[in-house]
């Protein structure tokens, strides 16, 4: 494969990217869910 | 217009959907199949696209950058389209998820044109010889950068977050004059960067080979963007109910 220096680099940048975004939001979510819960306990229905 | 002047005409129906015990109801349903379409749809592109597509003729297997990189703009441009949309949504009809919406999709919508960008550049070096070039297209998608970077710094500006919001959605709507330049750049400026190869006007000027990889990477990007804005999205709906409640007890304790 020509270029393969390029090519991964590409890849491994968008990997990282997307998967940091997609880690934070939903580990975001899970605590902002834990959160209500504790708080409003209608929130578990 | 105060936050208790009812919705102009025509936005009762998009307030129905603005409840946002609904929203997370509803929500909560959508993410788990959005996110794994996302996931399985950009995994098999990805896997077509590396290793099943053809390379080309001209650029080897540079070309293979494109599956990443071109779904990458065009969700730049469609982030920001929504971003645009939620800030109408937002102005003139008051919808209350719209605001908490947009505050989620500009670091996302940043996040993408700046892969853009990056992807765009690993590309060019071997093609071009040069990371860089200011070229129109280049340069309009900075531009957009710019703008999404703008529109994140001026929602987290104020004290009062209905003001940040506000000062958040004109800004992206005086942006969104840069859709139409980004996609045209190529036409109406002589470029360093290709034209168009897939068009609504007419058949793609590509190999079918290398198409269908792009676009179920385009779709599984997609829906991908989609998942993490929602999630998001769901995050800030329940941050916001958290505060709510939280100012609610520290008034009844004050009252007391």
């Amino acid at each position: 494969m020509t270029h393969l220096t390029y090519i991964m680099a590409a890849y491994g940048l968008t990997v990282l990217v997307a998967g940091v975004f997609a880690v934070d939001a939903w580990a975001r979510m899970g605590r902002a869910r834990r959160r209500l819960a504790a708080i409003d306990p209608r929130a578990n229905r | 217009m105060d936050a208790t002047t009812p919705p102009p005409p025509g936005g009762r129906t998009l307030h129905r959907f603005a409840n946002p015990g609904r929203f997370l109801r509803i929500s909560g349903r959508v993410l788990p199949v959005v996110a794994l379409l996302g996931l399985g749809l950009t995994l098999t592109g990805c896997v077509w696209g590396l290793f099943f597509a053809p390379a080309d003729w001209q650029q080897g297997d540079a070309v293979r950058i494109m599956y990443v990189h071109v779904p990458a703009a065009w969700l730049a441009s469609f982030g920001y389209l929504s971003l645009a949309i939620c800030s109408v949504l937002s102005l003139v009809w008051r919808h209350p998820l719209a605001d908490l919406a947009a505050a989620e999709i500009g670091p996302v919508g940043a996040a993408f044109t700046a892969l853009c960008l990056a992807t765009g550049s690993i590309w060019g070096k071997p093609m071009w010889g040069a990371w860089w070039v200011w070229d129109a297209r280049l340069t309009s998608v900075l531009v957009l950068f710019f703008l999404y970077l703008g529109h994140v710094a001026l929602v987290r500006a104020f004290d009062d977050p209905q003001r940040g919001y506000r000062a958040g959605a004109i800004l992206a709507l005086i942006g969104v004059v840069n859709l139409p330049i980004i996609k045209f750049s190529v036409d109406w400026w002589n470029t360093l960067h290709q034209p168009a190869t897939i068009k609504f006007t007419g058949a793609p000027t590509m190999y079918v080979g290398m198409l269908w990889p792009l676009l179920l990477c385009a779709l599984g990007f997609t829906f991908g963007f989609v998942a993490i804005v929602l999630a998001r999205t769901r995050a800030a709906v329940m941050e916001r109910r958290i505060r709510g409640l939280l100012m609610a007890r520290a008034q009844e304790a004050d009252a007391r």
